[in-house]
């Protein structure tokens, strides 16, 4: 239905919720090259004056994308729990971010409504507020998931450790893996981005991986990062902890990475059986980022942020371990600049806590964006401070694979550090035993002949 | 004494680990931090990945470099103005802009292959690479008409408009790649058949990676030549055509 806001005597009228939920969002490039940002800061604010009077309940009306052309807004719409929804059922969205950040609304009050909040509500609420309030909100959540070990409780932060090879060299991504490790990266996963996405090789990277984490008993999980379909493949014949995919907010664009729901469906079932879990069951890993269905031609003038949230709605279906935004690897057309990632950063992790997600993020740019390492330290230790489950820890920052920068294994200590976090449980006991970490979780000096060294002999 | 070299630094003792990788490994620290000269190197390797985002296309050597050799070439450029709007609009850099739209097809033209040497995201990448490349490419090429156009603020697709202008049955795009840390001057080539307007990265083909750490001009040679002679006995580019690079190099 059409929306208006007078504001200095012009009226701004928007055709359906989409446009203004398009024309509310802060501005960022790929909203811009869509055609649907906001044509002015006027322009703008009059859609957050409109979006911020909108009752929650039109949400459950009108849908962004057709109920009957796209099987995530089914998902959606049946999945929606209505007695979560009851005790915020009268709020318009702005009444959604005055009521969130009081005193009363805290861990449990946030989960108690997760279920009742549509990624479009996620969003939009998002869109009224300063990065302030995404951080003060997001840090009340405590979304706590486990596998081989506890990751996302309150004080700790976690690392991917990402030893990627530009030439799938067994030696070189394990060579990578044991440098992660006597820094103390390694908790969240150890988790390699393939070059060639095939049985062979990543059955090949999944058994070498899984050597090294049973010869030293290390309390963490491994994963290849390839199609789903491969992992399917591999299911009864390699160590599989935990299946990857890349997911996206519209049938569309997950019809373009090559899966639907059903699929993920059964890849899910497919590795709870397996029960390599110790400590928990939390058995799959996604990937996210803004702009992936407009990249795809997928959108259906849904606003970037939007279609992001709604990628989350899917991933919760699956109880996911982690999920992670890849946010600055896209590209200067969807996000500029340091600016423009910093706040997409700050959005993803708020949108998808509040969905009860165990939210991480690769903090990362691309060369052609306008961003640098000063931009990933601020974004990082904003991320630190909301409560963000895991980083990537990347070899210096520079993956040498898919040509961008990330954080790095030196980064992750840095937070941990400075805002007093530790490893998962688990494995902090396992990095004092190994003699990497000191008693009071202080880094120590690796003597040469020490024993992960002789992980690639 | 490297700068920033102290005894305030710890070494890793792993520094052997190197041989097999060359991600930034055994870096060593300060407290929890990068030892400086670990620091400026990876600012040294930005700043030049940044630079060469910026970088141009040295048309006039390129241009008199293939004059010699015996070919047309023409200049077009996108309908991009400056390199801040080719970051923010691909679509834009995928169109030809007026003028380039009308030199091509007042050429009236109808060629076998066209070459579009292209600036992508690093002129510098074909600067670099782009002639050693001509130079072993040509000679097997004897038989087929050839022309050139050297493109500036283009996006891989506007080989389509390229192509459908001067009426060609084969587009190769030599184009700078997005700079990494460690390959600032790479280029890649995709191969177009049948080029129109409108057509999806699906149907062509594609050899990444040509710079000095990666295929040298002789190897991108043999995978285009192949690539060439598939295309025009198949009458096709694309998925269809499989390219087993082990095979064809090693």
């Amino acid at each position: 239905m059409p929306y208006k806001y007078s504001i200095d005597q012009k009226v701004y009228s928007f055709p359906d919720l989409k446009s203004v939920l398009a024309k509310a969002s802060p501005f960022r490039t790929g909203d811009a090259l869509a055609g649907l940002a906001a044509e002015s800061n006027m322009e703008r604010i009059a859609a957050q004056y409109a979006l911020s009077e909108i009752p929650l309940k039109d949400f459950l009306n009108e849908s962004v994308i057709p109920y009957e052309k796209d099987e995530v807004t089914r998902l959606i719409l049946d999945t929606h729990d209505v007695n979560a929804f009851q005790e915020i059922s009268g709020f318009t969205v702005g009444d959604l971010r005055n009521w969130l950040l009081t005193h009363e609304v805290d861990a449990q009050k946030l989960q108690s409504i997760s279920r009742g909040l549509t990624p479009e509500m996620v969003a939009a609420v998002s869109k009224l507020m300063r990065n302030q309030d995404l951080i003060s909100i997001a840090q009340k959540c405590e979304v706590i998931t486990k596998f081989r070990n506890t990751i996302g409780k309150r004080g700790h932060l976690s690392v991917r450790l990402q030893p990627n090879h530009p030439t799938d060299n067994l030696q070189g991504i394990a060579a990578s893996i044991v440098d992660g490790l006597l820094y103390g990266s390694g908790d969240a996963v150890i988790g390699i981005n393939p070059v060639t996405d095939s049985v062979d090789v990543v059955g090949n990277q999944l058994q070498m991986m899984d050597e090294i984490r049973q010869r030293f008993d290390i309390p963490t999980q491994i994963c290849v990062l390839c199609h789903l379909t491969t992992s399917l493949e591999l299911l009864d014949k390699a160590p599989i902890d935990l299946v990857f995919q890349s997911i996206g907010g519209t049938e569309k664009t997950n019809a373009s990475f090559g899966i639907n729901i059903s699929m993920l469906q059964e890849a899910y079932e497919g590795a709870l059986e397996l029960n390599r879990g110790t400590v928990g069951q939390n058995v799959m890993y996604f990937e996210t980022g803004q702009g992936s269905s407009l990249s795809a031609d997928a959108h259906w003038n849904v606003d970037q942020q939007t279609c992001e949230a709604r990628a989350y709605a899917l991933a919760r279906q699956f109880s996911p371990l982690l999920v992670n935004s890849v946010v600055g690897f896209i590209g200067p057309e969807y996000l500029y600049d340091g600016k423009q990632i910093t706040r997409a950063g700050l959005e993803d992790h708020f949108c998808g806590k509040l969905m009860g997600l165990p939210m991480g993020m690769d903090v990362c740019y691309t060369n052609h964006a306008e961003a640098d390492q000063d931009d990933m330290d601020n974004l990082l230790t904003l991320l630190g401070v909301a409560g963000c489950n895991f980083i990537m820890g990347v070899p210096g920052s520079d993956d040498v694979m898919l040509n961008y920068q990330s954080t790095s294994f030196h980064d992750a200590l840095y937070v941990r550090q400075v805002l007093d976090k530790k490893p998962a449980p688990e494995f902090e006991a396992w990095l004092q035993q190994t003699g990497i970490l000191d008693d009071i979780g202080q880094r120590r000096t690796i003597e040469a002949p020490h024993k992960l060294l002789k992980a690639l002999q | 004494m490297k700068p920033g070299k102290t005894n305030s630094i710890q070494q890793d003792p792993w520094e052997d680990l190197k041989n097999f990788t060359n991600a930034r490994i055994a870096l060593g620290s300060t407290g929890n931090s990068i030892p400086l000269d670990e620091v400026l190197q990876f600012r040294f390797a930005h700043a030049k990945a940044k630079d060469a985002i910026v970088s141009v296309l040295d048309n006039d050597k390129l241009k008199s470099e293939i004059q010699n050799m015996g070919f047309p070439v023409w200049e077009v450029s996108s309908k991009v103005n400056d390199r801040d709007e080719y970051l923010k609009r691909p679509d834009l850099g995928r169109k030809l802009n007026e003028s380039s739209q009308k030199s091509l097809q007042e050429a009236q033209e109808a060629y076998d292959i066209v070459v579009v040497i292209a600036d992508g995201l690093s002129a510098n990448a074909v600067n670099t690479n782009i002639l050693p490349l001509l130079k072993e490419i040509i000679p097997k090429l004897e038989g087929y008409k050839i022309g050139f156009v050297l493109a500036t603020m283009a996006r891989v697709a506007l080989c389509d408009p390229i192509g459908t202008a001067l009426n060609a049955k084969f587009v190769v795009t030599c184009i700078g790649e997005r700079p990494g840390l460690s390959s600032p001057e790479s280029m890649g080539i995709y191969t177009t058949y049948a080029p129109k307007l409108g057509l999806t990265d699906e149907r062509r083909n594609c050899i990444s990676n040509i710079h000095k750490n990666g295929l040298d001009s002789k190897q991108a040679t043999s995978l285009l030549f192949y690539l060439i002679e598939q295309s025009f006995a198949k009458q096709i580019s694309g998925v269809d055509i499989k390219i087993d690079v082990k095979k064809l190099l090693y």
